[in-house]
């Protein structure tokens, strides 16, 4: 009884340490960022390496999910004989809530996870403490510059995956179901809102470009230099990613939509 | 140049968790010399280093590189240092991503904004310094352990440090390997007028250059002095460090019960 009662104090306390060094790491890389301007070739590169070699999954998910939007808006809105309206549902849908939220996740798999595999083997290796022990600081080098394309990545393929999705959309409702073309955009251009709908979807994957690059990052910088630490970071990292993605979403949308 | 010692460890503790690793360790290392750390496995040399580099703090006594307190030096302070240091890690910890001219440039392009002609310049007198200039153009991947190596020493210095510190250079090392590194190790040093320290326990190729070699075991330092010195130190641990025997003050066995005791017992399936 005992035992177990320490035993939870324990990891309570490594949960605060975790969360007091993350922290702190957040505010390092912060402090760092001006110090990119000056390069901001790092920052390029590594943009193209989370950002456009992402594109693919993003592209090709963006895609399917519009397409099953499309079919499923139709069925039920062909009840109501309302099924001019689908490109309403599959926009909305999107640009609110499947294009943030279905990016971040994607993204964390896709990029978060080589992104701390890639730290904590730099790290095992000593390529980080060489780096210190050359007295560049690997924050600087390594981690301000990933974490800033992350950041920078996001609501751009957040707004590929909405734009391709609702081409989807069109697809199979107006090409395949004969749902109306002109009120396909129509509908859709006069309800979709910018305000409300889009900016509110761009705050979201901002918000998610930062979180999920900053578990990322920080999981590789404190990954245990093991090949076993590194594999555990890396799952760690998409599975807290997912978890802040849609616990933050809740949030995100009660704040935005909750009237 | 002043007489005073480059590193000067005065009355160093240092501790993980509950393991005392260092225990009131004095070291001196003399401007100019090659200076042999060693030690079994697990005493701590690389932790010393790492002292002297300041990426570690000690719970008490000093460091003192070139005058300064390395663990009372500010950021700023600590990396200006750290410019004029070299280290060679044990497995090279070169940049995977980048080939090995870059590599060598890194810390050039960082620290300087010299013109790419000079830097192009610079790395090739490095390469040369250690016999690679021809791999210039391979990735850390292609490299075997020794080239590897002699690429990381290119690199610590290509800032021309005032001393550089190796990590168990020799280890893992074909013999040839070895002697080439054995050999850079001792002209670098006098060549660019460095000060260096070796950490290692490869007995032979460590005592063939040092100038003064620290034995360390149990967070103390237990001998000091020439290589031919300590050979005939009356210290019944340094003989067994030096001439690599099996048993003696370091025993054989792991601490353990009684061998009879332990084989009579029977309802513990251990």
């Amino acid at each position: 009884m005992l035992d177990s009662l320490q035993l939870l104090g324990q990891k309570g306390l490594d949960f605060f340490q975790r969360l007091g060094r993350g922290h702190m790491l957040l505010l390092q890389v912060l402090t760092g960022l001006p110090s990119l301007l000056p390069r901001f070739g790092l920052v390029i590169k590594q943009t193209y390496s989370v950002g456009v070699l992402s594109l693919v999954i993003i592209v090709v998910s963006g895609l399917f999910v519009g397409m099953v939007l499309g079919l499923q808006g139709y069925n039920t809105l062909v009840d109501f004989g309302a099924e001019e309206s689908l490109g309403v549902v599959v926009a909305l849908s999107l640009v609110r809530e499947l294009g943030p939220v279905v990016t971040a996740l994607l993204f964390a798999g896709r990029a978060g996870s080589a992104l701390t595999a890639e730290i904590g083997l730099m790290k095992a290796t000593e390529q980080l403490s060489a780096m210190e022990m050359m007295a560049v600081d690997p924050v600087r080098r390594v981690l301000a510059p990933r974490f800033l394309a992350g950041f920078i990545s996001m609501p751009f393929l957040a707004a590929i995956f909405s734009a391709v999705g609702v081409l989807g959309g069109y697809f199979v409702g107006v090409g395949l179901l004969g749902v109306d073309d002109g009120a396909y955009w129509s509908q859709m251009q006069d309800k979709v809102d910018m305000y409300d709908d889009i900016n509110n979807g761009i705050i979201k994957s901002l918000v998610f470009g930062v979180v999920v690059s900053w578990i990322a990052i920080f999981e590789g910088n404190d990954a245990i230099p093991t090949s076993e630490g590194v594999s555990r970071a890396t799952t760690r990292t998409v599975v807290h990613s997912a978890l802040a993605v849609l616990g933050l979403d809740f949030i995100l949308t009660a704040l935005m939509f909750g009237e | 140049m002043s007489d005073a010692p480059l590193v000067q460890i005065r009355n160093l503790s240092f501790s993980r968790g509950d393991r005392v690793i260092f225990d009131g360790v004095d070291i001196d290392i003399r401007r100019g010399s090659v200076t042999a750390i060693m030690g079994p496995s697990g005493t701590g040399k690389t932790t010393l280093l790492r002292l002297i580099g300041g990426q570690l703090k000690p719970d008490n006594g000093s460091v003192l590189v070139d005058g300064e307190e390395v663990q009372h030096l500010r950021r700023g302070a600590l990396y200006r240092l750290r410019k004029r240091m070299g280290v060679l890690f044990q497995n090279g910890a070169l940049l995977t991503d980048i080939n090995v001219f870059d590599n060598i440039a890194f810390p050039l392009r960082e620290h300087t904004s010299l013109p790419e002609t000079l830097i192009r310049t610079l790395v090739l007198m490095k390469l040369e310094a250690v016999g690679l200039r021809g791999a210039r153009d391979l990735m850390p991947s292609e490299l075997s352990g020794g080239m590897a190596r002699r690429v990381a020493l290119a690199r610590a210095i290509a800032m021309d440090p005032m001393m550089m510190m190796y990590d168990e250079p020799f280890t893992g090392q074909d013999p040839i390997s070895m002697g080439v590194l054995v050999r850079l190790i001792r002209t670098l040093n006098d060549a660019l007028g460095l000060t260096s320290i070796i950490v290692s326990h490869d007995i032979a190729e460590t005592c063939a250059i040092a100038d003064d070699v620290y034995l360390l075991s149990g967070g103390k330092v237990v001998a000091h002095g020439t290589a031919e010195a300590l050979g005939k130190s009356d210290s019944a641990w340094a003989q067994q460090f030096l001439n690599g025997e099996a048993d003696g003050p370091v025993a054989f066995h792991y601490p353990a019960a009684d061998y009879a005791e332990d084989l009579m017992q029977r309802e513990n399936n251990h």
